[in-house]
């Protein structure tokens, strides 16, 4: 599925990945962990296509297609999904506007045919009330407004609604109160599937007792310095990230 | 690299300028340069009775004591009154006429911009076409306007300006420069010496206008200037909506509009005026383009009485314009809702004025400017109230975005509350395009022109929401037109 090889990024001419390397395969659900710093943002932001995130060596490909060849809309088309840590807020567009263009947009780039209102209704209404969103909010501007936990909430709703195939969740839980985290969570397990692959990146090994990772990488100093099952995760709770901080430099 | 990129974007996006094309057709032309004569010879081109030339005399004379004015935040070269035209006319018998003595040449001009001016075919439908009436002004004259005969069955009268002037003299004498002075201000005073069409609509008492009234204006001519004067009254209890659109060819001279629009609202009559203005802008270096120098009033005299302008400004060079109300009925309602849109090297300075003078009056202003190239954006408003208008309400939104990083947006508020029971709020908010967004949008699978045009249809909904159907698609299309390219 997600297959990252020894890639490079600079931003702004500075070089923040240093020869990163991952494997996801379809069905898995990996976490990639890493003190303040060490490139995770850059990680998302840079498979995710965004401009200014200069690749300068490596490969990154999903389902065997280059990803680093497509522009950001291109990659939500193949399916590509980044749950942002902070949700813009759209101005004047509702949600359900904004989402149901997304749709189209995506379907018309892969040759399918637009879905029509009554069914994209129902759906919606279907995956607001597992996420518990009132459905009134979805006819307000998207995020504009809104609390921290509302806008990760409506980020899980647009997943839900667009279905991707791979899903980047970057520090979801920041911000959230256990109640909204257990919400969150249970949304993002609802999408768990053999079809699926999952990277979820985090700070705290709290998001992982709920959502629960095959397994753990640790990022620091622009590269994967260890990997292993969910009781890295743990063992990192106790240790902190100094002592992979240290190996990496 | 990324200034040449944008440099490309931007001149692909003027040349899609969709209305720029000439009209070849035989014209008539009154000599070029402004004196007295010419001034006779416009009279006289429209047959117009001598107390309707006496008013253009009086006007053109107080006009030659007048300067320009100086404090829009504009620049532009000086304009040369002696090397316009002042009339320009498609060569054809005058006075209204049946739509086969039409040159066809004329006929396919309004057939390609998408002006539907065949009633018959309007009325079967043919490709779903809106049912509205169009008066059509070509240059310096009205070329026909349709469902006149069905209106006068209610007994609203809409014809060209010039008809108007021959065939309902006492209704003209009694309203024209009533709500623009002649003297008003400089353009507005040229206008009144040598203006040349526009409509005229009267709205008898307790009618509701059966369709929307539209006029569409075209300047074809070169070096000519267009003079529009539009009148409409709504009489005690009536109402009417009407709605102007605007285009002209690509040339490489700058062009000058200088419109006078006055709007009499008696008693509990309400009138919904909406403007798409899309002149030619001009080229990318800023070569050519229209002058759109336009006074735009409403007089609301009577009580409870209702103004709504409704504007979306996406061309012309140079803007200056300020649909403004006189709130001088007890409980009479003034709104401005305004997208002002600029590129490339365009400039606009525009905004109303809200004249508070009755009891319990008030008024609501939202204006949306959208600046980008290298353009500049300024909102200039004035809401005031009179020391016995007391109890009115005043509500303003002024909202600007700025795209890319050589814009400017301006907004220049002035408030004025003569008496201590007035209630003015004004709020206003400046913002960019953000990098942010348009990367969360595409994020979602938009491609870059798609989100831009996401955000900016979500910036001025608002407004947008307030036109009459049929045009608010017209108008969301014409915004993404006027932006693409603009994110390099």
């Amino acid at each position: 599925m997600l297959s990252v090889s020894n890639l490079h990024v600079a931003v702004g001419g500075t070089e923040i990945l240093k020869g990163l390397s991952l494997e996801i395969p379809a069905g898995e659900v990996h976490a990639v962990m890493g003190p303040n710093g060490a490139g995770k943002s850059t990680l998302s932001y840079t498979l995710a296509g965004r401009q200014g995130y200069e690749v300068t060596s490596g490969s990154a490909s999903l389902n065997g297609e280059d990803l680093l060849a497509m522009a950001a809309n291109e990659r939500a088309a193949k399916g590509l999904f980044l749950s942002f840590q902070y949700p813009l807020e759209i101005p004047g567009v509702p949600s359900l506007t904004f989402i149901r263009t997304a749709l189209n947009a995506q379907r018309k780039a892969r040759g399918e045919d637009e879905i029509g209102a009554p069914a994209f209704l129902k759906l919606a209404r279907e995956q607001a009330a597992k996420l518990k969103i009132e459905f009134d909010m979805l006819k307000r501007p998207l995020n504009v407004g809104f609390s921290g936990g509302e806008k990760k909430r409506m980020e899980i709703f647009q997943m839900a609604m667009l279905s991707p195939q791979f899903l980047i969740l970057d520090e979801t839980d920041s911000g959230l109160d256990i109640d909204a985290l257990r919400i969150v969570s249970e949304g993002v397990n609802a999408l768990r599937s053999p079809e699926r692959g999952m990277l979820v990146i985090t700070h705290y090994q709290r998001l992982l007792d709920y959502i629960k990772p095959d397994r753990v990488h640790v990022l620091a100093g622009g590269k994967i310095v260890a990997s292993g099952g969910p009781e890295l995760a743990l063992e990192l709770e106790d240790t902190g990230y100094d002592r992979f901080a240290q190996a990496a430099a | 690299m990324a200034a040449v990129k944008q440099t490309i974007d931007q001149v692909e996006q003027l040349e899609a300028y969709e209305h720029g094309f000439v009209t070849d057709i035989a014209q008539d032309f009154a000599p070029k340069g402004l004196s007295e004569d010419i001034v006779r010879f416009i009279s006289a081109k429209k047959q117009e009775p001598d107390w309707m030339l006496q008013w253009r005399l009086e006007a053109y004379a107080r006009w030659l004591a007048m300067d320009a004015p100086d404090w829009a935040k504009v620049s532009f070269p000086k304009i040369d009154f002696q090397d316009l035209y002042y009339y320009a006319a498609p060569s054809q018998k005058a006075g209204p006429m049946s739509l086969d003595e039409v040159d066809p040449e004329l006929l396919k001009t309004y057939a390609k911009l998408g002006i539907p001016l065949r009633e018959q075919e309007v009325l079967a439908g043919v490709q779903g076409a809106p049912r509205y009436a169009v008066d059509a002004v070509f240059d310096s004259v009205s070329v026909v306007t349709t469902f006149k005969n069905e209106l006068a069955e209610v007994g609203v009268i809409f014809c060209s300006f010039s008809e108007a002037v021959r065939e309902h003299p006492d209704l003209i004498k009694r309203y024209l420069g009533t709500v623009v002075p002649t003297t008003d201000n400089y353009y507005a005073c040229l206008n009144s010496a040598v203006f040349s069409d526009g409509s005229f609509v009267y709205v008898p008492p307790g009618v509701r206008c059966p369709m929307e009234l539209s006029t569409y204006f075209r300047i074809n001519a070169q070096n000519t200037g267009q003079f529009e004067r539009t009148l409409i009254i709504a009489d005690k209890g009536a109402y009417v909506s009407y709605l102007e659109g605007c285009t002209a060819p690509q040339r490489d001279e700058n062009q000058l509009h200088a419109a006078v629009v006055e709007l009499v609202v008696l008693d509990d009559a309400e009138i919904k005026y909406s403007t798409v203005q899309n002149w030619y802008p001009g080229d990318a270096e800023g070569k050519g383009g229209i002058y759109n120098f336009v006074t735009k009033r409403a007089d609301c005299r009577g009580d409870r009485s209702k103004v709504s302008w409704t504007q979306v400004e996406t061309g012309s060079a140079v803007t200056w314009k300020y649909p403004s109300c006189i709130l001088r009925g007890d409980d009479s309602v003034g709104e401005f809702y305004s997208i002002a849109i600029t590129n490339g090297h365009q400039q606009a300075d525009t905004g109303t004025k809200m004249i508070h003078l009755g009891k319990n009056t008030r008024s609501r202003i939202i204006s949306k400017g959208i600046s980008a190239g290298k353009s500049s954006n300024t909102y200039r408003g004035l809401v005031s109230a009179h020391a016995k208008a007391t109890g009115t309400r005043n509500f303003t939104q002024c909202d600007s975005l700025l795209i890319g990083k050589a814009s400017g947006a301006h907004t220049v508020p002035y408030i004025e509350a003569r008496n201590a029971s007035s209630k003015f709020e004004h709020e206003a908010t400046t913002t960019r395009l953000s990098d942010d967004q348009l990367f969360y949008v595409m994020q979602r699978g938009l491609s870059q022109e798609e989100a831009v045009q996401l955000l900016v249809n979500g910036f001025v909904r608002e407004v947008l929401q307030e036109l009459p159907m049929e045009f608010a698609v017209e108008a969301q299309k014409l915004v993404a037109i006027s932006l693409e390219g603009s994110v390099g």
